[in-house]
């Protein structure tokens, strides 16, 4: 097996003084790999993802993404964020920009691409989520679906080799999710490495290689989808998986 | 199964009551209640036992000419608006030296033209700083001379609205970026860098403008080397700069809280430095917030100018004392030559409120649903 892009080494991270919430992680990830992280609310899925492009910072062990080595060195941070595209939960678009503009500001400020440049890169990218007719106007003039469809737009436009997914699909209408899933899936294909929040059991089953299962700041399980759903090993898990896919 | 029905029609409705037209906004806005309706007749009363009155003395009583004897015998019946046709070139441009007076008007002209123009939207090019250059030189080298020819004329001569006008811009123009460093360093990681925006703008807040005109015109001085002086009016200006800098500060850190942290947690995700990130996605969201708050402040410093009197800097305001006080037989039409200056504020002020709201509106239409 290659080096892994990412890896966790006995990472471990609290909020304060006694919030414990990341306990001795240790996690590989391959390149191009699809990952789906789901768990209780408060396991620390969100922590964890959000370490890999330093939003979070660890307090021990070691995180290496791409080669480089997360610390407070700023550089190195700055290099990490160039490779790795991020998707939230409430797809933090900037409101008084279009979404073009949205969609050219880090290519053109950080990557100093020329403006008409960065245009034609990003219609292309909104020609892929399906969404290029709204370029001129702007996010709150959109639907929640459309508004994560540009959202990940934008992070593709920084052509990252890690795409992370946080909760995405957690603040749309259930006739939106849809839309949103079908643009990942259809990214998922194209070999981008991929770690998902989610607690879509459907897509995990559709594309993840591998699906992380986390409670209290650790990781449980993990093991293929057709093994976690089916015959999962865990109490914990078993618990979870009941309670999500009871109903 | 059979039913037998007769139908009978009902009886036609009254029309629906109009919804528009002035019957309808009258009922709507000022009689849709009894309280309203009260209030209205009550001020339509008022309205009917004071106008007359007003009218008589301002305007079919009122003496328009300088005739200060005519005045005199309209006293008491009639205003007084030739002490406005008199004084108002040393109302407006204070001591500076009479026949000198097209310096300041042709100065100040070219300033407020600047000023409406850096209103515009159009004019919102790199090339608008070059046209501010130009335009202070132009204003200081008008205002002083001792080059090209014109005489020379000391700063404590300058007067009346240029002065007001000059104050007023050259402290909001500085305060503004200053007000944007200081609120950045209030919420900064760095210690060292909060206490010191935090103890300035406490410091400020602290004391009144009198005060910091006070320190800035007579106890600056004390604590320079001999020999080495300061102008006045720099001292002023600065003091004012510093004052309303505080005040804004507060204002704009109002904005920076009310930014989501996932808009800098995006910034960070896609790459942005700190300062990309504050000119990019921060500031030109909170400052759209705190619009409303930022030109009340603006309203206030162009009329708080009016205390550089109390450091015999003579502004509209000074220059209208300035103008009466010396001269008795003008002395007691004070209180119209005010009516006038009044309404030069007001004129001011309401241009900068009526702009306010332009570019509030402005602002949410590109934000619209």
């Amino acid at each position: 097996m290659t080096e892994p892009i990412i890896r966790f080494d006995k990472v471990n991270k609290w909020y304060g003084n006694d919030f414990h919430v990341l306990r001795d992680i240790d996690l590989s990830v391959a390149k191009g790999e699809r990952i789906v992280i789901c768990g209780p609310s408060g396991s620390g899925k969100s922590t964890l993802i959000r370490c890999i492009n330093r939003l979070e910072e660890h307090q021990q062990g070691h995180l290496t993404v791409d080669g480089i080595e997360l610390t407070d060195d700023i550089k190195a941070i700055d290099q990490v964020r160039k490779n790795v595209g991020m998707v939230f939960q409430q797809f933090n678009l900037f409101p008084h920009l279009t979404v073009l503009e949205n969609l050219t500001l880090s290519p053109m400020w950080v990557g100093k691409i020329p403006k008409k440049e960065a245009e034609e890169k990003a219609m292309a990218q909104l020609e892929r989520v399906r969404i290029a007719e709204q370029a001129h106007k702007y996010p709150l003039q959109l639907s929640g679906g459309q508004q994560q469809r540009v959202a990940i737009a934008r992070a593709l436009c920084l052509k990252p080799k890690i795409m992370l997914f946080d909760e995405p699909t957690s603040a749309l209408d259930p006739e939106m999710i849809k839309e949103v899933l079908d643009v990942m899936v259809e990214m998922a294909n194209q070999g981008i490495t991929m770690i998902c929040v989610t607690h879509e059991m459907g897509f995990a089953k559709a594309v993840a290689d591998r699906v992380i299962f986390m409670d209290q700041g650790q990781i449980v399980e993990q093991n293929t989808p057709e093994e976690f759903f089916n015959n999962p090993q865990n109490e914990r898990s078993r618990d979870f998986l009941s309670k999500i896919l009871g109903h | 199964m059979t039913t037998s029905q007769t139908f009978t029609p009902i009886a036609a409705r009254p029309s629906p009551t109009a919804t528009s037209g002035w019957v309808h906004w009258l009922r709507q806005n000022l009689f849709s209640s009894a309280g309203n309706t009260a209030t209205t007749l009550f001020l339509l009363a008022l309205a009917i036992y004071l106008i007359p009155g007003v009218l008589e003395w301002g305007l079919f009583q009122a003496v328009f000419a300088p005739n200060a004897e005519a005045c005199q015998a309209a006293r008491g019946t009639g205003a007084c608006w030739g002490v406005v046709s008199e004084k108002y070139r040393l109302i407006l441009l204070g001591r500076y030296p009479f026949e000198e007076h097209w310096r300041p008007v042709v100065a100040t002209s070219l300033m407020v033209g600047g000023l409406v123009l850096s209103c515009m939207r159009a004019f919102w090019k790199p090339w608008l700083v070059l046209m501010w250059v130009a335009i202070l030189a132009v204003f200081f080298t008008l205002m002083s001379g001792g080059v090209l020819g014109l005489s020379d004329v000391r700063t404590d001569l300058w007067g009346g609205l240029p002065l007001t006008i000059m104050l007023a811009t050259l402290s909001i123009f500085m305060a503004f970026p200053l007000a944007i460093l200081v609120a950045l360093g209030r919420r900064s990681n760095l210690p060292a860098i909060r206490a010191v925006c935090v103890t300035y703008i406490e410091l400020v807040r602290g004391v009144p403008l009198i005060s910091v005109l006070f320190m800035a015109s007579f106890m600056f001085p004390l604590f320079m080397p001999q020999g080495m002086s300061i102008d006045v009016l720099v001292r002023v200006v600065v003091g004012i700069t510093l004052f309303a800098a505080a005040y804004m500060a507060e204002i704009v850190r109002g904005g920076l809280q009310a930014i989501p942290k996932g808009q800098l947690e995006a910034a960070d995700t896609l790459g942005l430095s700190y300062w990309q990130t504050q000119r990019k996605i921060v500031m030109p969201q909170a400052l759209a917030m705190v619009v409303p708050s930022m030109m009340n402040n603006f309203i206030s410093i162009f009329k708080d100018t009016s205390l550089v009197t109390i450091v015999s800097l003579y502004e509209l305001t000074g220059a209208l004392s300035l103008a009466l006080n010396s001269d008795v037989e003008w002395r007691p039409f004070k209180i119209e030559a005010y009516f006038f200056i009044t309404l030069v504020y007001f004129l001011f002020c309401f241009a900068m409120s009526r702009y306010s709201l332009w570019v509030e509106k402005q602002l949410s239409a590109s934000k619209a649903r």
